[in-house]
């Protein structure tokens, strides 16, 4: 529904709203500054940095090793990618080899996580927008996987479950088999989610249409994941860096068309499947071996920096890692957070459109401030 | 004497009692149901399954410290949550919850009156409210609070249209505007009017969503987190009374729309004499079991539906329900004259 | 009993090893062949390169300071290159060397889906063109590197401080920063500061 900015008749000034830090629907302490005109939003400045706690600077004065319990704490919705991601960044700095088994549970591990942030995503989504249910239902589904991790590694939120060449721990018997389960219990779920939003009339009016955003200008504004595919550029390093055992999988990668807040909310709808179908290939050809490759004790990488990315449910975390050769500790750790590149998008995506379309938005571009702030 | 006064401050009394537990009972249901429909409990622990919970509430909201602010117009600042609530309760006094029935030796009417205008009191009467949301925006002394209940009193001044217009389609189906006519004339036509008259009872059942603030249309109660509602002030018991207030509403409309459109306390399929067993149950039953599964459906709304933001909502009172409900009564008008 | 052997010769401490002065930046191995658009970046621009250099897999270019767009420019348009996607803007610190900062750009290109990094060297206080106008991606990117290092952006649409607090004092990320945070450093009277805060804070929600 097409609505007009009214001609001005008086001399009206803008209005200067705040959504402070603490809000019930900013996903964590953001603060954003809405210049409105009336109820239209003509700009929006975003505040950040509530949760800044120097992770990098902080990395650089640790062990190797201990940095990926650091990791876990950046994005801690999806702390197993930011450790996958880590992990596999050092691995090519000191060129290790990871097992196979190895490759394929990590892979397990990375969409579960994939599905478990989306469950979140999607409830927090549908709750500030009304549909107080569908939060509850998705959480239902996340405690599934919480489970799982918990059988794995012990912890619920921050897993530390990887380590610099391999894992730490095998999976314990009848693990792949209660992940067989949970797949199976995901679909029907995925289809109740389905029916309470995908053709709801009150969803559609409030998705369709907002924050408009298309491919070559999405690409420019340096979004990435599920908010960059929304807008149909079919951009995933799971498919054009493979890393992991992503490149043995048969799976597809689902862009919207239009760029808006539904399409996004398709295409992660469809990224639950393609994880589901993932993981089951994954479990089903799960190979033996070791868990661990050929790795030193004391991990030093030899001098050197490099860049590498995985795909977190996010989107693209990129880990910018400089040694320096002698020393147990980084020179440099830098992290390429995807929720921050994707929230500088906000500005644009939030302008021309009403103060209630703004938690919609939030929603949609699926940040996590930890992430963001590091 | 008895007839005139005893009986009608009886019940009076006995309403009003029970119409207040009903309403404080309401929250609790509405907890509870949400609870299930989310699988998860809702209050557990006050009470046997948490059934003692309103009492708690009740408790807690009239121990609560009572904060006025400093430049607020006190006397509209404390008439405002009376002037919300008292029309929702006094609306209860022509509706009818069953026929005559013989109590005590004498023939009582299970209704406190029953005005010939009745239908439109109920309209005139819940209009008043809308006052009171007015006013209570107006005495917080406060931007925000002053534009949220401007906002809902517009949404609620908009929807009362369309809400009217298909009360008019039912007095022209019912021929009188009594409460107590219009289940006669069901009870004659054998018929309930949902039947007859469905797009009414569509129409005023979004249009009564939207006149109690309730899901999808409750943006001017969610948009607390972002620009206050108009009770944002408001704390303690001043603040209970606007919440009691949208609960009667709701048993009101609900009331209201089970007597118009599904026959009252008539039982249902009222002319087919096979069912003949079903009058067992008495009237009054009949009412409270089709009230009460409008209030389950409002709550079941609730839990499902995400809500429309402010300007779609005015699209679809305007622009949707008002042509339709219009359509509705020329429609209605066209077939009483040629049938 | 009290011992009269000799004690053990306590082992003489290491001396600390040197502090890095900069980053290794490897050529590239013989039998590895340099990718189409960098060939061509050489001859569109050739004087700008100072050194291409290979590891891991990756190949980045450290190219001259004063014509940073200019290469950058080429590297998003060159149908080769076609670099449309500005990954990630960072920088490192080397305190020992003259120009401390490395600028680090890390591009992307969607369409043939290659990396190439771009570094450029420049001094504390060395104005560094912004790229935000060939990536609006970058804005924020080299708010973070100016708040956390103190590059000098020239030329950025918004510079200001983006993850520490806008009075801040001093770029935590540089090595020379303690991790601990400043201490007494900050500030001289730590009230005087917090009611100037909460001046300026009021008088910006009214």
């Amino acid at each position: 529904m097409k609505i007009e900015a009214p001609r001005p008749m008086f001399d009206t000034s803008e209005l200067v709203l705040n959504m402070g830090p603490q809000h019930p629907s900013t996903h964590g302490v953001l603060r954003i500054v809405l210049r409105l005109d009336g109820e239209r939003v003509v700009d929006a400045d975003i505040v950040v940095g509530y949760l800044h706690r120097g992770i990098e600077k902080l990395c650089e004065n640790r062990d190797w090793s201990q940095i990926i319990l650091l990791t876990d704490r950046m994005d801690y919705v999806a702390a197993a990618s930011s450790n996958l991601g880590y992990c596999e960044t050092v691995e090519k700095l000191m060129s290790v080899e990871v097992p196979r088994r190895a490759q394929y549970i990590r892979t397990i591990l990375g969409e579960l996580q994939r599905i478990a942030s989306h469950c979140l995503w999607l409830g927090t989504h549908a709750m500030d927008i009304g549909a107080m249910t569908v939060f509850l239902y998705a959480f239902r589904e996340r405690e599934l996987i919480l489970d799982l991790f918990e059988e794995y590694c012990g912890a619920r939120l921050t897993y530390n479950a990887t380590r610099i060449g391999g894992l730490p721990l095998d999976i314990p018997p009848g693990w792949d088999k209660k992940v067989r389960e949970f797949c199976h219990i995901m679909d029907s779920k995925l289809g109740e989610y389905e029916t309470l939003l995908t053709h709801n009339r009150i969803w559609l009016d409030r998705t369709k249409g907002i924050g408009v955003i298309d491919g070559p200008e999405a690409i420019a504004m340096g979004l990435c994941g599920p908010t960059l595919r929304g807008s149909g550029v079919p951009r995933d390093v799971r498919k054009d860096e493979p890393y992991a055992a992503y490149d043995e999988f048969d799976f597809e990668v689902p862009i919207g068309t239009e760029g808006d807040t539904y399409d996004r909310y398709l295409v992660r709808l469809e990224e639950f499947r393609q994880s589901l179908r993932i993981i089951r290939q994954a479990v089903d050809g799960l190979p033996e071996g070791p868990i661990v490759g050929k790795v030193p004790r004391l991990i030093k990488p030899p001098a050197g920096e490099t860049y590498h990315a995985v795909e977190s449910p996010k989107g693209e975390i990129g880990f910018f890692i400089a040694s320096d050769g002698r020393s147990t500790n980084p020179y440099r750790f830098r992290v390429r957070p995807p929720s921050f590149c994707n929230l500088q998008g906000l500005r644009r995506l939030i302008r021309g459109h009403l103060v209630a379309d703004v938690v919609a938005l939030i929603g949609s571009i699926d940040i996590v401030l930890g992430e963001v702030d590091r | 004497m008895v007839d005139t006064l005893v009986v009608p401050l009886l019940k009076i009394i006995i309403l009003l009692n029970a119409v207040l537990v009903a309403v404080t009972y309401m929250v609790l249901l509405e907890r509870k149901v949400i609870a299930w429909v989310q699988s998860r409990l809702g209050p557990m622990r006050v009470g046997p399954y948490g059934a003692l919970q309103p009492i708690a509430d009740a408790i807690k909201l009239m121990t609560k410290e009572d904060i006025t602010p400093t430049r607020a117009d006190r006397w509209v600042f404390t008439a405002s949550p009376i002037i919300v609530m008292v029309p929702a309760l006094i609306v209860f006094a022509v509706i009818p919850f069953g026929p005559e029935v013989e109590l005590f030796g004498r023939s009582v009417p299970l209704y406190i009156t029953d005005v010939n205008v009745g239908l439109l009191y109920i309209v005139s009467i819940a209009s008043l409210g809308v006052y009171g949301i007015i006013l209570a925006g107006w005495a917080s002394n406060s931007k925000y609070p002053l534009l949220s209940s401007l906002r809902a009193s517009a949404q609620l001044i908009s929807y009362e249209v369309a809400v009217t217009m298909t009360l008019v389609s039912m007095v022209l189906m019912a021929g009188t505007l009594s409460m107590v006519g219009i289940v006669e004339s069901q009870r004659e036509a054998g018929l309930w009017f949902a039947f007859v008259q469905p797009v009414a009872f569509v129409i005023f059942f979004i249009g009564g969503l939207a006149e109690t603030n309730r899901a999808p249309f409750d943006l001017p109660e969610a948009e607390q987190e972002l620009t206050g509602g108009f009770h944002t002030e408001y704390s303690g018991m001043r603040f209970a009374l606007f919440f009691l207030a949208e609960y009667a509403n709701m048993i009101v409309i609900s009331c209201v729309a089970v007597t118009l459109f599904m026959g009252g306390w008539l039982r249902p399929f009222p002319s087919v004499e096979a069912l003949g067993f079903l009058d067992l149950v008495p009237s009054w039953i009949w009412f409270l079991f089709k009230t009460f599964v409008f209030l389950y459906v409002f709550l079941w709304i609730r839990a499902t539906l995400p809500r429309y933001r402010y300007d779609q909502l005015m699209h679809i009172g305007w622009k949707v329900l008002i042509p339709i409900a219009i359509g509705n009564v020329v429609v209605t008008g066209i077939a009483k004259v040629l049938l | 009993m009290p011992s009269t052997s000799t004690p053990k010769p306590v082992p003489k401490a290491k001396a600390p090893p040197a502090a890095p002065t900069g980053p290794v930046d490897p050529a590239p191995p013989e039998d590895v062949s340099e990718p189409d658009f960098l060939t061509q970046l050489r001859t569109a621009h050739g004087a700008a390169i100072q050194k291409v250099s290979y590891w891991v897999g990756d190949w980045s270019v450290i190219v001259s300071l004063s014509s940073l767009l200019d290469v950058v420019k080429y590297l998003r348009d060159a149908p080769d290159a076609a670099f449309d996607y500005c990954s990630d803007v960072t920088a490192t610190d080397w305190p020992p060397r003259d120009q401390r900062f490395d600028v680090i750009y890390c591009l992307y290109s969607t369409r043939h889906r290659h990396r190439v990094r771009i570094k450029v060297h420049a001094a504390e206080d060395e104005p560094v063109p912004s790229v935000t106008d060939i990536w609006p991606a970058a804005n924020w990117l080299e708010r973070e590197v100016y708040d956390l290092f103190g590059v000098n952006f020239v030329g950025h649409p918004d510079r200001r401080r983006l993850l520490m607090p806008d009075e801040w004092q001093g770029h935590p990320q540089r090595k020379d920063y303690p991790l601990e945070g400043p201490g007494e450093l900050l500030m001289e009277n730590p009230q005087d500061w917090l009611r100037l805060r909460n001046i300026r804070d009021e008088a910006e929600i009214e």
